[in-house]
């Protein structure tokens, strides 16, 4: 006889899933999960992203993995693992943060959320959640607290832009101008009490994640009332698509692109987002070598000169044609109206103005190392 | 979508029009529709040659790469150069945003496209699933 097991399904999909479909998205598999890339009927990745930039835009990120550490250890245990100071979070506040191998590359990147006293909630990568659980599980077991992962318990939507906080104030009570950028609050959300609100985004943008309970009929409420209460601000669904553009003007980095587990912290330039004044986490000292060792190469940001769009890993090379480096995204970029790249490069090649070229099919076409980020939001006047 | 029936089509997505002796190409509806915001054309030069079956250039979108496919073969007699700057008019009407004019090599080689009708119930069929 043999026993019944349970499958995990190939390809996962979010409570809003049906909700995507019936609204036309266009869909793909995105790190095992069945996720909407746009949506052709509110106008497409180029018209979502600038919606984002000029507007409100929602976004379903409940992809996202969620863990929660809890415990008289918890600080201890988040600072063990993470290269960002959590000593100095006050409670309701987030920062950007990394996990870290200890060889100094990366884990993944993370947000860590201080809830309470003792209680911190990392989110994480989709495509490592397993791996990031698993590993933060492994790294902490010597503190007092637990770790739990929360990532099936909530479906997270994004709502970014700047007229994401008008739209928000319509469906809570909490009061949001109160929350400042990476802090979060809690308040009744679309009449669901006790809801996390975190003005956090992956967008370069204002904006706010939500974190509602993951079952598909509160989901698709909270999507629907969204989408109805941000009619007046012109709100449109976005998809992956628009995600990936948005971040990527913002020069924010994804994971498997410009941060893996073969890419330092130095050479990603996440340089400020790392304590090394903290006496100890994972990776410490790796880094602390590989900084006196030098930098041998480091994410630039490229515009195109000459036409073509650079892709994700696509050669870069000198003017003699010699490969240097690679490309590790690359697309147009919507709001800005430029071809844009983000390359690994030796130092030498990656000062401001240097002219390199991306080989697109066969030809060197030429392109330029400029300021990073490529797009800076406004400051509110 | 009305394919037009003077024009005759290829499985991958693009169309010929032909007067005998010369033919102009683009890319299908269905193509720009299921490619998305279409931000970059990559078009031969006038006087290269394109051959049958073999790819000619490349068409993108904000998210991907596509080559593009000769109906037929010939010599490249005339670029539309609008599309260098305004490549979101094969969005607009995929059927009159022309890529390329060219000088039939072998006329002959249209007979084995589809027509519209076929061509019709081919995407049908590819977007059914």
């Amino acid at each position: 006889m043999s026993a019944v097991e349970a499958t995990t399904p190939l390809i996962r999909k979010t409570a809003l899933n049906a909700v995507h479909r019936k609204m036309g998205a266009r869909m793909v598999e995105f790190n095992g999960w069945d996720m909407p890339v746009e949506y052709p009927s509110a106008g497409g990745i180029i018209a979502e992203h600038n919606a984002v930039r000029s507007g409100v835009g929602i976004f379903d990120v409940s992809h996202m993995g969620d863990i929660r550490l809890q415990g008289p250890e918890a600080l201890a245990a988040v600072q063990h693992i993470s290269m960002n100071d959590a000593s100095r979070l006050a409670i309701g506040q987030a920062q950007y943060s990394a996990m870290l191998y200890p060889q100094g590359t990366f884990v993944d990147d993370v947000i860590v959320h201080r809830l309470g006293e003792d209680e911190y909630l990392l989110v994480i990568n989709a495509g490592t959640r397993e791996k990031d659980f698993h590993w933060v599980r492994d790294n902490t077991r010597q503190f007092d607290g637990k770790a739990e992962n929360l990532s099936d318990d909530f479906t997270q939507i994004a709502i970014q832009g700047p007229k994401g906080v008008e739209l928000l104030q319509k469906l809570t009570d909490a009061d949001l101008s109160a929350v400042k950028f990476y802090w979060v609050t809690r308040g009744t959300v679309c009449g669901l009490k006790n809801i996390l609100i975190a003005r956090t985004g992956y967008t370069a943008e204002d904006g706010f994640e939500i974190y509602v309970p993951s079952d598909e009929a509160t989901s698709t409420m909270v999507w629907n009332r969204l989408l109805e209460a941000g009619s007046a601000f012109g709100v449109l669904p976005c998809g992956l698509g628009a995600r990936n553009t948005l971040r990527l003007e913002g020069k924010l980095p994804l994971y498997g692109h410009e941060i893996s587990d073969t890419i330092n912290v130095w050479e990603a330039g996440l340089d400020r987002f790392c304590k090394m004044e903290k006496p100890e986490f994972v990776g410490r000292a790796a880094l602390e070598k590989a900084k006196a060792a030098g930098l041998k190469r480091t994410l630039a940001g490229l515009e195109m000169v000459e036409r073509g769009i650079a892709r994700d890993g696509y050669k870069v090379l000198d003017e003699g044609g010699r490969k240097i480096g690679y490309v590790t995204s690359g697309s147009f970029a919507p709001f800005l109206k430029k071809n844009i790249a983000l390359a690994y490069l030796p130092p030498e090649f990656a000062g401001l103005g240097s002219t390199i070229r991306v080989e697109i099919r066969g030809q060197g076409v030429k392109a330029q190392v400029v300021p990073t980020p490529f797009y800076k939001r406004p400051k509110k006047t | 979508m009305p394919y037009p029936s003077d024009f005759k089509y290829t499985k991958e997505h693009e169309w010929i029009k032909s007067d005998g002796r010369t033919a102009t190409i683009g890319i299908t509806s269905y193509a720009q529709d299921s490619l998305g915001d279409i931000v970059f054309v990559d078009l031969p030069k006038p006087g290269s040659e394109i051959a049958a079956g073999k790819t000619f250039g490349s068409v993108e979108s904000v998210k991907a790469v596509s080559d593009l496919y000769a109906p037929a073969s010939g010599a490249v007699a005339e670029v539309n150069g609008e599309l260098a700057t305004a490549p979101e008019k094969i969005n607009k009407d995929a059927h009159s945003a022309w890529m390329v004019k060219i000088t039939l090599k072998d006329p002959g080689e249209l007979n084995s496209l589809m027509s519209a009708a076929d061509y019709e119930k081919f995407v049908a069929e590819e977007g059914g699933h």
